[in-house]
């Protein structure tokens, strides 16, 4: 166990490496001059000489990128051409907000996909089953602005069930669309996991065994079945959570959350480089850094789990 | 033609069918439409601004008076072409790279696999947003930035594939005969990879239409006046109380074309390859 941790441990480094010499290439290959990039339109003099020295920005590119690295190790992510904040304070700042939207999205989704999945596994062939099908079939394919907008128009501007945007100070109520809009991507997905694993569940002998024993339909679907399945679906969702993140952007857009996707669109509207370069990277380095937590903890679950691309 | 079994299968599931229709539906529209709507997908008309749904403009028009019928058909070359082109384009580079993994092994598969693993580790919406910020926006730019997020994927599967068709006898017996590896990889080894490729392209060329929609819906790629799906949504996007069509019609023509490639690939996925599960 100490070794495999020691060992994902290891393989992270070059990771997060690789995703650095990206972001820096990237900045590198911004219109204009690279170190007003990074210190934003509005910064003084002093401050531009010394991201200048540090960069060394007529150096050889291998040791401006360990310039660069230098930089992300003290958290400096550069300053935004407009504001002339630090892209890291904002980023901090923002990000509880997009979690929230994130952790209730994944409950949602969760949820939802094992009811419906195990719905259409049980009922399998039946009208349910059609029905849940074309709800996983739609949820993976339909735009997530365009369903956001979608749900604001009927549930908040007809309707009035619900406020169509902003954060209320974090009342529930305006958290149900965002995280209705983000969490149907991973619904449908986790729908379909769920039907395949419990078809698969349903067709074992323990379960003609629970069956003969006279258990009711309940208990044999829920206790026996559907724990069984558990290890796939939750394997999906440990490693769909970086399709949150690309949601995020798109959902907070649309629902005025203050959460770094429309940190990141605002980035986008203003060519602010700094915080968008800022928003990619910190995005990456999240997701790795969750991917790990959730390889590490299935490999401590259930030492038989081999989670994909770790042999 | 009719005896071929997979497009039997075709015309005997109704739902597989309809999407097939679709799509060539679509694909027609895109190369002909043009040619045939009733207004110029630039035109405004000031007289006519976010007019209904009416007989003169079918879908209505929106808030600069241009008719969305004859927007929505000249978006669907955007879609379409950057869709397929960003599929073949990643497919090539990944076969490529993970035939090369795959075959060699040792330490080019070590630092191939390291750089795939750097790739698949961006969140993919993420990348995509990077790429096309610090490139002049267009056409080239999306499909640029939807290749770049893709291509490792495929990568991969061909690694795994690879892996797995290098111990086949018939390989081993070229080999033996003095295949050069050229001839091995490409004339032995692809040729049997292929058909799982080709599914695993097919079903993605839906998630690359959403990513290209995504991109133009925060005003990256494709640059107004020329109508993209996702701008076409995202400049209207502040009249949908008022006037909901000018977003629902482009969302909805989004979402058919997608959910019509997610159904063809799922049953292409289901007919070339049971081992293709998930």
């Amino acid at each position: 166990m100490f070794f495999y941790i020691a060992k994902r441990v290891l393989l992270f480094i070059p990771t997060l490496l690789g995703i650095t010499l990206i972001t820096f290439l990237l900045m590198q290959a911004l219109p204009g001059d690279p170190v007003q990039g990074m210190a934003g339109e509005r910064a003084n003099p002093e401050t531009l000489a010394r991201i200048r020295a540090e960069l060394g920005a007529d150096r050889p590119l291998p040791l401006q990128y360990l310039g660069y690295l230098k930089l992300l190790v003290q958290g400096e992510l550069g300053r935004s051409y407009y504001t002339n904040r630090k892209v890291s304070d904002d980023l901090l700042q923002k990000f509880p907000n997009t979690l929230k939207l994130a952790v209730t999205a994944i409950l949602f989704a969760s949820l939802g996909g094992i009811l419906l999945g195990t719905l259409s596994a049980v009922k399998r062939g039946t009208v349910w089953d059609k029905v849940a099908s074309v709800i996983s079939v739609g949820g993976i394919s339909i735009p997530v602005f365009w369903l956001g907008l979608t749900l604001m128009l009927i549930f908040a501007l007809y309707l009035r069930w619900l406020p169509p945007s902003g954060m209320g100070n974090g009342a529930f109520a305006y958290l149900i669309l965002p995280a209705m809009t983000l969490g149907a991507y991973s619904l449908a997905y986790i729908s379909r996991i769920t039907r395949s694993s419990m078809i698969d569940s349903l067709s074992q002998p323990y379960i003609a065994t629970a069956r003969a024993k006279g258990l009711s339909q309940t208990t044999v679907i829920a206790k026996h079945a559907l724990k069984n399945s558990l290890i796939p679906i939750v394997t999906i969702i440990g490693l769909d959570l970086g399709s949150y993140l690309n949601g995020a952007v798109l959902t907070e857009t649309i629902f005025g959350w203050d959460g770094i996707g429309r940190y990141a669109l605002d980035g986008i509207l203003k060519r602010d480089y700094p915080v968008i370069m800022g928003v990619v990277l910190f995005g990456a380095v999240v997701f790795v850094a969750m991917n790990l937590l959730v390889d590490i903890t299935y490999r401590y679950l259930d030492p038989r789990v081999r989670v994909p691309g770790t042999e | 033609m009719t005896d071929n079994p997979i497009l039997r299968d075709i015309r005997s599931n109704k739902l597989v069918l309809a999407a097939a229709v679709v799509l060539a539906l679509l694909l027609a529209t895109a190369v002909m439409g043009p040619l045939f709507v009733p207004y110029d997908p630039l035109a405004m008309d000031l007289d006519s601004l976010r007019q209904p749904p009416s007989s003169s403009h079918l879908l209505g028009t929106d808030s600069k008076g241009r008719d969305i019928l004859s927007r929505i058909v000249h978006g669907a070359r955007v879609s379409l072409a950057v869709g397929i082109a960003a599929s073949l384009f990643s497919l090539c580079i990944g076969t490529f790279a993970g035939l090369m993994a795959g075959y060699f092994g040792g330490k080019v598969d070590l630092v191939l696999s390291q750089v795939f693993d750097i790739f698949l580790a961006f969140p993919s919406l993420l990348l995509a947003i990077g790429i096309s910020a610090v490139m002049p926006p267009g056409l080239a730019s999306a499909m640029l930035a939807i290749t770049i997020v893709s291509w490792a994927g495929f990568a991969r599967l061909v690694r795994g594939l690879t892996l797995s068709l290098k111990e086949q006898t018939y390989v081993e017996a070229s080999a033996a005969i003095g295949a050069s590896t050229g001839r091995i990889l490409f004339r032995h080894i692809l040729p049997n990879a292929l058909p799982l490729l080709l599914v695993a392209g097919s079903l993605r060329v839906g998630g690359f239409i959403l990513l290209e929609a995504s991109l133009s819906f925060l005003g990256l790629g494709v640059q107004p006046p020329t109508p993209t799906w996702g701008s076409m949504i995202s400049l209207n996007r502040m009249y949908i109380n008022s006037a909901p069509w000018m977003v629902i019609f482009p969302g909805l023509a989004i979402s058919i074309t997608v959910i019509s490639f997610n159904i063809l690939g799922d049953f292409l996925r289901d007919k070339l390859d049971p081992r293709f599960q998930g």
